[in-house]
């Protein structure tokens, strides 16, 4: 589904990717893992479109589709979904209001009508006990007031609502309890199915004890510099990343 | 990005940008004792009102144009303008009578006469130019000794309370725009609540400017005797025009003891092109007293429209126990400039009011809140809370905010909160992300920020005021 070829990326005129590619296939998890300044959430950044970066070489396609001449809203309607590493608040604007949108949105993209009140609020009803979120988290604000394991919460709850072909969670675990975390990692677990995908993009290994991924990539210096199954994400649990360092730069 | 998102904004057009082709009787420009003759002859008015508009002119020559507010007005020729336009009908008896043309217009408003009177329950008098045309449910309000009418109506029919009332808040003296209005105003809107009615539905009133090179100087009168209630929606729109129009009304409120009044302002006058070429030049004077004990003011405005804005709905708190309350949203966009904000005088005692003003500026306008809250020496216990947020949408506009605070009594507890805020980019991508597109964004982010006003706005008004949100800011990120 996703084919990421050889992409470079900037930010404010320094280059964080350099030549990354990896392909995603339905079904399928991957994990990125990777020391910090890696690029893994640029990485994010770049696939869900986000305009503070720049892409100076390489191409995505997603389904066939040009990801990189999509606007970042038009790539959420064809099924990208990004899990913030730090969800924004958006004050005055209820959840319900903010996700009725969304989904009518992705809706309309897709030619059906806009979903009655009841209907919505009957699939908001359903999505909700999924991340065992508290009713009355609905009516607040977007993410205003929230706390850290709300606001993650609530990003898989937006995820559940939106059925994404592919979601990405940039850090999900950061800044979550061990039974947050539980709830957050579960929600994940039961959206999962044969047809989509996840890239679980993550500093620690205790995420994936939860989420289990199909393949481990060691994200480095802009580049995936290693890969492979789970078992490899326990060796950099064990041993940190400056073997990896070393590698890379035996290499060169 | 934000530089092609603001050239964008040049590409959203005025919704309601349209002329009526409708005969107008008008008189020729300019402003003179005979022109003021002329208007109350057209109307045929009693001596006492036209004697009442010739001292109202006599005073107003001797005024100068203000020039305190945070605006730039170019010197306005007020002897090319026309000071009276009415559509050709001589008060139509039915709607059957009513010009189609004119009907067609409130049509396009979305204020269809005949859905209205059969479905949504709401009493419209609309005001075309400058006389009303039309005044729907007036009989079943008569039924509980209500009075709705237009204003000439009620000189005509009620002169005692029209003498009794008329520029006791406002009087002809009270500012260079009130005096212009007080000669030469064409029509406007009567409301009279009697003693223990609580009006069953919500009055409304649309005014539109239509014809080319006219003032519109509406005056609109609202008298609450002691128990009542009422809610008084008014709406306001105008065809694109290149030239400036000049519009000046006066609101007047009088609120008796025990009495409630809720006043609601929709106002989308034509704000001018991108180049801030065109628009309405808009100088009302609102105010509104509590007159007796325990009597209940309310101001909502959502000013999306007009070139330059001049208005400050103000309430005087003379009742001892009566409050007021001033909830306003002002956007400005492109060239747009407005000065709005209220005035709280507090005279009686345990008296309170409350200001809450959302601005939001985007393009190169400028969009300022002035407010006084004054506490008099008698004024035991007055109680003020005003807060004042400013939004800002790109970097080339302006938000100011004036407060002016004078308080003469010690027990008097004031406070003042005031924020400025930009939209900021990562909502907006937070948005996107979530299949939400920059304009939906902002017109949720904006909406969401102006929320607490507009809920204090009844239903109708509340979903036309979110989309109005919407259509004025198209565009406009950055």
């Amino acid at each position: 589904m996703l084919e990421i070829k050889d992409l470079h990326a900037n930010i404010n005129g320094k280059e964080i990717l350099k030549g990354l590619s990896l392909t995603v296939r339905p079904g399928e998890i991957h994990a990125i893992m990777g020391p910090n300044g890696a690029g893994k959430s640029t990485l994010a950044s770049v696939l869900s479109g986000n305009q503070a970066f720049e892409v100076t070489h390489g191409s995505v396609s997603f389904y066939g589709k040009d990801l990189l001449e999509l606007s970042p809203e038009d790539r959420s309607r064809e099924g990208i979904f990004l899990s913030f590493q730090y969800p924004i608040e958006i004050p005055g604007v209820s959840m319900v209001n903010f996700m009725r949108t969304a989904v009518n949105e992705h809706r309309k993209y897709k030619n059906l009508e806009p979903l009655s009140a009841t209907d919505f609020l009957r699939i908001m009803r359903q999505k909700k006990e999924l991340v065992e979120m508290d009713n009355k988290l609905a009516n607040r604000s977007v993410n205003e007031g929230f706390s850290g394991g709300e606001k993650k919460r609530n990003e898989i709850f937006q995820m559940a609502m939106l059925d994404p072909r592919l979601s990405i969670l940039d850090e999900t675990d950061s800044g979550l309890d061990i039974d947050a975390l539980r709830i957050v990692a579960n929600g994940v677990n039961k959206l999962k199915t044969s047809e989509n995908a996840s890239i679980v993009i993550t500093h620690y290994q205790r995420l994936l004890d939860y989420i289990v991924p199909d393949f481990v990539h060691v994200l480095y210096d802009g580049r995936i510099v290693k890969t492979g199954g789970k078992e490899l994400a326990l060796e950099l649990e064990d041993k940190g990343y400056d073997w990896i360092k070393k590698e890379v730069e035996e290499a060169i | 990005m934000a530089e092609d998102l603001l050239h964008e904004v040049t590409q959203a057009d005025y919704k309601y940008g349209f002329t009526t082709d409708i005969e107008t009787d008008i008189i020729p420009i300019g402003l003179s004792e005979e022109v003021v003759r002329l208007i109350s002859f057209k109307k045929n008015e009693p001596e006492w009102m036209l004697d009442y508009r010739l001292k109202a002119y006599r005073h107003w020559l001797t005024m100068k144009m203000p020039e305190w507010a945070q605006l730039k007005i170019p010197e306005i020729d007020y002897q090319s303008i026309s000071y009276y336009a009415a559509p050709r009908t001589n008060g139509p008896k039915s709607l059957d009578e009513v010009d189609p043309e004119l009907l067609k217009t409130f049509n396009k408003l979305g204020i269809p006469l005949e859905e209205q009177m059969a479905l949504s329950g709401i009493a419209v008098d609309a005001v075309m130019d400058s006389v009303s045309v039309k005044t729907t449910f007036k009989e079943s309000l008569a039924e509980k000794g209500i009075i709705f009418c237009s204003f000439s109506e009620a000189v005509e029919h009620h002169p005692d309370l029209i003498k009794k009332y008329m520029a006791s808040v406002v009087p002809i003296t009270d500012n260079f725009y009130a005096a212009l209005n007080s000669a030469v105003f064409s029509d406007g809107s009567f409301v009279y609540i009697p003693k223990g009615v609580r009006c069953p539905m919500e009055l409304s009133t649309y005014f539109r400017i239509n014809a080319m090179n006219t003032g519109q100087f509406e005056r609109t009168l609202i008298v609450a005797d002691e128990d009542s209630y009422v809610s008084y929606l008014e709406g306001c729109t105008a065809p694109m025009r290149d030239e400036n129009q000049l519009h000046a009304a006066i609101v007047e409120i009088i609120v008796h003891k025990n009495a409630e009044v809720k006043y609601s302002t929709v106002q989308n006058w034509y704000p001018g092109d991108k180049d801030g070429k065109g628009g309405i030049y808009n100088f009302v004077t609102k105010r509104g007293i509590c007159k007796g004990e325990n009597s209940k003011l309310s101001w909502t405005q959502v000013e999306t429209g007009s070139a330059v804005t001049w208005k400050y709905p103000s309430c005087i708190l003379q009742g001892d126990n009566s409050s007021a309350e001033f909830y306003s949203v002002a956007v400005t966009n492109h060239h747009q400039q407005a000065d709005t904000g209220t005035k709280m005088i507090h005279i009686g005692k345990n008296t309170s009011s409350h200001i809450l003003s959302k601005g939001i500026s985007a393009g190169v306008s400028q969009n300022s809140y002035r407010g006084l809250v004054r506490v008099g020496a008698n004024a035991e216990n007055a109680r003020n809370f005003s807060q004042c947020d400013s939004l800002l949408l790109g970097d080339k506009c302006g938000a100011h905010t004036f407060p002016y605070m004078e308080v003469n009594n010690e027990t008097a507890i004031i406070e003042h909160e005031a924020t400025t805020s930009k939209i900021n980019e990562d909502q907006i991508f937070y948005c996107n992300q979530r299949g939400i597109s920059t304009e939906d964004a902002v017109g949720l982010i904006v909406n969401g920020y102006a929320k607490e006003v507009l809920n204090k706005l009844p239903m109708e008004f509340a979903v036309e005021a979110q989309k109005l949100l919407q259509i004025t800011l198209e565009g406009s990120v950055g």
